[in-house]
């Protein structure tokens, strides 16, 4: 069904590029644990990704697989065309790929203005001096990071809070506020661990919305985790299903809806 | 105005003086600990180092001399040049960068995710460390140290008596405030007004402050946790060398210089540990209080009561603010 190099229409008429992140043949294990079982899926230029699966299935382990905060003991990584070797999370963020977190790690001491900037420190020019002997480059380039943090948080609908430390801010907003500091860097691969979790029916309406807008308008790849199936089928282009490690499913959102292993997993079929 | 009142301003005076000096050991103790949670017990030892090393090097001695002439049979001793007191800061500059780059390399890299009482043992073993290397480097005899030795660049001699004079002609009393005091409280201006700058408004400050506030967090923003570890070992030997210059101005360049680390504790407990501006309050206020406290009640109960004043107040402010005056307050989970 689908071509390599090529990619594919969705339903609802967007382009589909080539292969953006491929895995193969991940393992990864913590002691005696098998977090991730052989598992091979590939990210698709402009598309939006989901992995699903029940509590514990791995799905936060491969998203920092990808992110590089986990190295894993088995398979490829490969982006853009080569194969990565193993990476440190900063360098992984440098190559542009910018990730939230599941219990989300913002900078608390800081303004949310002050969190979004810091997405910008991928974009940092290493030498301290430069920055003060030629004063006017580094004022120009902070003129426009500032520039594209205030759109991001425009975009994002929190100009209200920008001067708010974050400590001071509700959940829903916190996810909001990561969301932003990751999209400022402009990343070429978003990845989302679970945006939605623990918001009510509005909050998860707003995030929906805005997943959707960022795909739309900057044509970012997205790749997230979520529970909520609901959610999942909407935002969705393709789908991969993890269990215990393992993948047991990976299509689009009805292929996925209707693979007999999947229903097993979610319905809670014994294991055996 | 009553003369005691005036003699109190005085002691007041000297007093924040001093305190400059605590809040400025404190703050090297303080940058590292808000960026790795490491307490460096070595930092008292690095501003004897670099003080040594300044001495060393801007009286053009030769490095290891000892060791190379025990080896050789050589005798040298000294290259025969004195450096100008600017180009001696920033070659010791040079050479606390590189020490900070490899304390990280050799040690603490190693140490990543270990408890915090590894880490400090670990700078323990740094302490005794450094302390070996700058005996080795530089010999152990007290050593004279002057800033205005061979340059202009000091503040003109005798701004003491200035004051002295205008404030006897304000009030009818003159206030005596040392020289030496006064260069070292314009210099920690300006060093904490550089460090603010430095954090605020460059990209690496920023980034600085990211990986103190939340490792994994910076982390996904692309900043590399082992090159901010070495900036801010860099950024604390800095500190280390100006506290050290001016410790060692006063009071000769010799070893007890690395017990300054143990005046840094009070103001560590007064300020909070993780807190810039609490290092400096703190050091103001453990300065002012313990010349008042001699000079009032000093006298009363058999004097000497600099010796301990600071850390009584410490132990005080432990049974009753555990966090400090700026820290923030520590709420048990459970
Ligand atoms: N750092 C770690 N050390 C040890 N075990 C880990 C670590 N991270 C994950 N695991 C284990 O790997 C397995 C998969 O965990 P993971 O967090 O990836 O699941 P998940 O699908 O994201 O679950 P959830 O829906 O609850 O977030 C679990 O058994 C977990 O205990
Ligand atoms: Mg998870």
């Amino acid at each position: 069904m689908l071509d390599q190099t090529e990619g594919y229409t969705t339903a609802d008429g967007r382009k589909i590029g080539g292969v953006v992140m491929e895995m193969k043949n991940i393992t990864l294990r913590f002691g005696g644990v098998v977090a991730i079982k052989d598992i091979s899926f590939d990210i698709r230029e402009g598309e939006i990704r989901a992995i699903i699966g029940p509590n514990g299935a791995g799905k936060s382990s491969m998203l920092n697989v990808i992110s590089g905060f986990y190295n894993p003991q088995e398979g490829e990584v490969w982006y853009r065309g080569s194969k990565r070797p193993p990476m440190k999370p900063y360098q992984v963020a440098q190559q542009g790929i910018a990730r939230t977190f599941q219990n989300i790690a913002l900078f608390e001491g800081m303004t949310v203005l002050d969190n979004v900037m810091t997405g910008r420190l991928t974009k940092m020019d290493a030498n301290v001096f430069r920055q003060a002997i030629w004063k006017g480059r580094a004022e120009k380039e902070e003129v426009e990071n500032r520039e594209k943090a205030e759109r991001v948080i425009d975009f994002l609908e929190i100009q209200h809070i920008r001067k708010t430390p974050v400590s001071r801010l509700p959940y829903g907003l916190k996810k909001r506020v990561e969301l932003a500091r990751a999209l400022v860097s402009e990343p070429s691969l978003l990845l989302l661990d679970e945006p939605m979790a623990g918001m009510n029916v509005e909050e998860k309406e707003d995030m929906s919305r805005f997943i959707l807008d960022v795909n739309d308008e900057f044509g970012t790849t997205i790749a997230l985790i979520e529970h909520d199936m609901g959610v999942v089928m909407d935002l969705s282009d393709r789908v991969v299903v993890m269990d215990y490690g393992k993948k047991i499913g990976d299509g689009t959102p009805d292929e996925v809806r209707n693979n007999q292993d999947v229903i097993d997993a979610y319905l809670g079929v014994a294991h055996d | 105005m009553p003369e005691q009142l005036l003699f109190a301003m005085e002691v007041t005076l000297n007093g924040l003086m001093a305190g400059v000096m605590y809040a400025l050991v404190a703050l090297g103790f303080v940058l590292i600990f808000k960026a790795s949670g490491i307490f460096n017990f070595a930092q008292g030892v690095m501003a004897l180092f670099a003080a040594m090393t300044f001495v060393g090097i801007q009286n053009g001695q030769v490095p290891f001399s000892h060791l190379i002439n025990a080896i050789f049979g050589t005798k040298i001793h000294y290259f025969g040049w004195e450096l100008h007191s600017m180009v001696a800061i920033l070659l010791t500059v040079v050479v606390m960068i590189a020490m900070a780059w490899a304390v990280q390399r050799f040690i603490f890299r190693h140490l990543v995710g270990q408890e915090p009482i590894i880490l400090f043992m670990a700078t323990i073993g740094l302490a005794y460390l450094l302390e070996g290397i700058a005996d080795l480097m530089w010999g152990a005899e007290i050593k004279k140290l002057d800033v205005c030795l061979t340059d202009q660049t000091c503040l003109p001699q005798g701004i003491n008596l200035a004051i002295d004079e205008t404030t006897f002609n304000l009030f009818g009393y003159g206030f005596f405030i040392d020289n030496l005091d006064i260069t070292a409280t314009i210099v920690a201006i300006i060093l904490v007004a550089i460090l603010v700058a430095f954090s605020q408004y460059t990209k690496q400050g920023r980034a600085m402050r990211a990986v103190a506030d939340d490792h994994q967090a910076a982390l996904s923003v692309g900043v590399s946790l082992n090159y901010i570890w070495i900036l801010v070992w860099s950024v604390a030997g800095f500190v280390a060398l100006v506290a050290g210059i001016m410790w060692g101005a006063k009071s000769g360049v010799q070893f007890s210089l690395s017990l300054i680390a143990l005046k840094a504790l009070p103001v560590l407990m007064l300020g909070g540990f993780t807190s810039i501006p609490g290092a400096i309050v703190g050091g103001l206020i453990i300065g002012v209080g313990e010349k008042l406290f001699e000079f009032a009640i000093g006298p009363m109960i058999g004097g000497a009561t600099e010796n301990w004043f600071a850390y009584v107040l410490a132990l005080i402010f432990l049974v009753f603010r555990p966090q400090g005056l700026f820290g923030e307050k520590i709420i048990e989970r459970v």
